[in-house]
């Protein structure tokens, strides 16, 4: 079988012929892969998802899933691919066996196969407790596990997940992580998953693509993607209120230099050692050093490499106002 | 590749599923489901019976006499069973209402997505909702049927058991054209405001202007006219016909089924069809 279970080729949605949500993108998933598509909200990630899940018709461009077109062979595409979308879709008043059953009879899965997967599925996400309890009474953490039995219940060979872990808090979210890795393991399934956490990203997926207003900034294997950035960051801030950019570029190791929002931003090859070379070469200027930090690149820094703004900035939702408000307040104390 | 679960699929798999997945919400929900039945039971209730229209009739005229005005007017010489038959249309509309609403449930939560990303048929969606609509309003038809026997509903003389099949089979008729057209209006809606407001100005004005409460022939000529092209007339009419005439009038039964008939065939085409090409875009 072809290694390129997905494969994309200027695919590209409008909405009422003037909003290009995805602008003629391109990428491929390989067999047995974890890909992720980060980006801030509204960057044309769920849009891309449902154009491949096949609920969206493209406007130009074409995809395939496992050799089969979205747009014509749509019904076989469906019948190889599970979904765990971002809300929570399961049906609060019937109970999380029923909901399964429900998901296995839209397939059109005969009883007796769906109630024998439904208890192993259930069994997996560990909700056999609760099968009976009607999805109301669950908790977030719960809901999304149901979310993945229900995604996985007609034996998907592809995994798509529409932000998996929105809203659930820290703990939650680290859980969901294990039942995914779990989940690739067992099935040995290929999973695509858009994400705007960074972090789930680097944690999870074995390659990511950078998506912005619907184009794909870039792509590549997480690690790849730091090291492209040329090294560690040093972020350093003086007291004196002169630009000092070039006093640091000729400092040794030194690879660039970029002033934002009263701070530099310092590429070099080994911060180890560059750092206490440029503390040094300022203080003989006689600056002084009021704020500095060394971090190793995360694909934040990607992300600002590539789009010239950080994801923070980008996001706009109240939530992650509040989750980096409380992110402050920790790094505060 | 897809052996396990590919062979015996039919092109209405999903169908039942769906169907009593919504099913589901009422009868497993003993409150609601009772909360359902109130409503036609208030009405009955304090309508068809504080509205004793026979007593405004003076009995000491000679020459007048109340029974027989009442049948010339209402078909049958008890207002209450007039209003009470009434009943049933008037609770598929709403039940119909509702079935409608739940479809923008369906978009908000995520769930139509969901379903829509599985190889189920487009058509099954929207006929799932328009098959749980309609077994709910004929199982409700049945319901206020009994109620209304128990507070006094007068059958006519030419009533048989076996008219009760056809007062199931007008609703059914009745309730997959309202449900169609009530799917249609809602299913582009992502906000429930828009089209409760669209079925509400749609709603009041069905109901007043038809037969349910009164007769349409003591109506203006202009009313009498929204009135005979009202499905909801014709519906009513075909279970007084069946239920509480003395003498059923078979060509009138039969113009009613045929006018509600071409009603559903012609609504649930076109419902169904928008709603297919807008769920298969």
């Amino acid at each position: 079988m072809n290694d390129e279970i997905i494969k994309a080729e200027g695919l590209t949605k409008v909405f009422n012929k003037s909003l290009v949500a995805v602008d003629h993108v391109n990428f491929s998933v390989k067999n047995g892969e974890i890909f992720g598509f980060l980006g801030p909200n509204g960057a044309g990630k769920t849009t891309t998802i449902n154009m491949l899940i096949t609920i969206l018709k493209p406007t130009e461009g074409k995809a395939s899933v496992l050799g089969f077109d979205i747009a014509k062979q749509n019904n076989d595409v469906r019948n190889v691919i599970g979904i765990v979308p971002q809300e929570y879709t399961a049906d609060e008043d019937l109970t999380g066996l029923e909901n399964i059953l429900l998901c296995s009879d839209l397939y059109g899965i005969p009883r007796n196969v769906a109630k024998e997967r439904a208890m192993d599925l259930l069994k997996l996400v560990e909700l056999t407790d609760f099968k009976d309890k009607k999805v109301e009474t669950y908790s977030g953490g719960m809901r999304r596990r149901l979310e993945l039995a229900c995604g996985l219940i007609n034996r998907p060979k592809v995994l798509f997940l529409d932000e998996p872990t929105l809203g659930l808090d820290v703990q939650t979210r680290t859980a969901t992580w294990e039942y995914i890795r779990k989940l690739k393991k067992e099935f040995g399934m290929t999973l695509f998953m858009t994400t705007h956490y960074l972090e789930e990203a680097d944690a999870l997926c074995d390659r990511v693509a950078i998506i912005d207003h619907g184009k794909i900034v870039v792509a590549g294997s997480s690690a790849e993607l730091k090291h492209n950035l040329g090294g560690d960051l040093i972020t350093l801030a003086i007291k004196e209120n002169e630009d000092v950019s070039g006093l640091i570029q000729k400092v040794e190791h030194v690879k660039d230099v970029r002033k934002e929002d009263g701070a530099y931003r310092i590429k070099a090859e080994v911060g180890e050692i560059t750092t206490p070379l440029i503390i040094e070469a300022l203080r003989k200027k006689g600056y002084t050093v009021m704020r500095l930090s060394l971090t190793e690149p995360t694909l934040n820094e990607v992300y600002l490499e590539y789009t010239g703004r950080s994801m923070r900035d980008a996001e706009e939702s109240r939530e992650n106002v509040m989750t980096q408000r409380m992110v402050r307040m920790r790094r505060a104390h | 590749m897809s052996e396990t679960n590919g062979n015996s699929r039919s092109k209405l798999h999903g169908l039942w599923a769906l169907t009593n997945r919504e099913l589901k919400k009422w009868y497993k929900e003993p409150v609601l489901f009772l909360l359902s039945m109130i409503q036609p039971i208030l009405w009955m209730g304090l309508l068809g019976k504080s509205m004793n229209i026979s007593a405004l009739i003076p009995t000491n005229i000679p020459g007048l006499d109340s029974k027989t005005l009442m049948q010339q007017t209402f078909g049958t010489s008890d207002y209450f069973s007039f209003m009470a038959v009434g009943m049933i249309g008037m609770t598929a509309l709403f039940t119909t209402m509702f079935s409608g609403m739940s479809v923008v449930w369906d978009r908000r939560l995520g769930f139509l997505n969901k379903a829509l990303s599985t190889p189920v048929s487009r058509a099954v969606i929207i006929f799932s909702k328009v098959l749980s609509a309609t077994l709910r309003s004929m199982f409700q038809a049945g319901i206020i049927i009994v109620i209304a026997v128990a507070f006094g509903l007068q059958f006519g003389a030419d009533f048989n058991p076996l008219n009760i099949l056809g007062v199931f089979a007008i609703i059914f008729l009745l309730c997959v054209g309202l449900s169609s057209l009530f799917i249609a209006i809602t299913i582009r809606s992502t906000r429930m405001e828009t089209p409760m407001a669209v079925m509400n100005l749609i709603n009041l004005p069905m109901m007043f202007a038809s037969n349910a409460f009164y007769p349409a022939k003591l109506m203006p000529d202009w009313l009498q006219t929204v009135v005979s092209v009202n499905p909801l007339s014709y519906t009513n009419d075909a279970v007084r016909q069946l239920l509480i005439v003395n003498t059923v009038d078979y060509t009138q039964l039969a113009l009613d089924f045929t006018y509600v008939g071409i009603f559903a065939v012609i609504v649930a085409t076109i419902g169904i069809i928008l709603s297919w090409r807008y769920l298969s875009k």
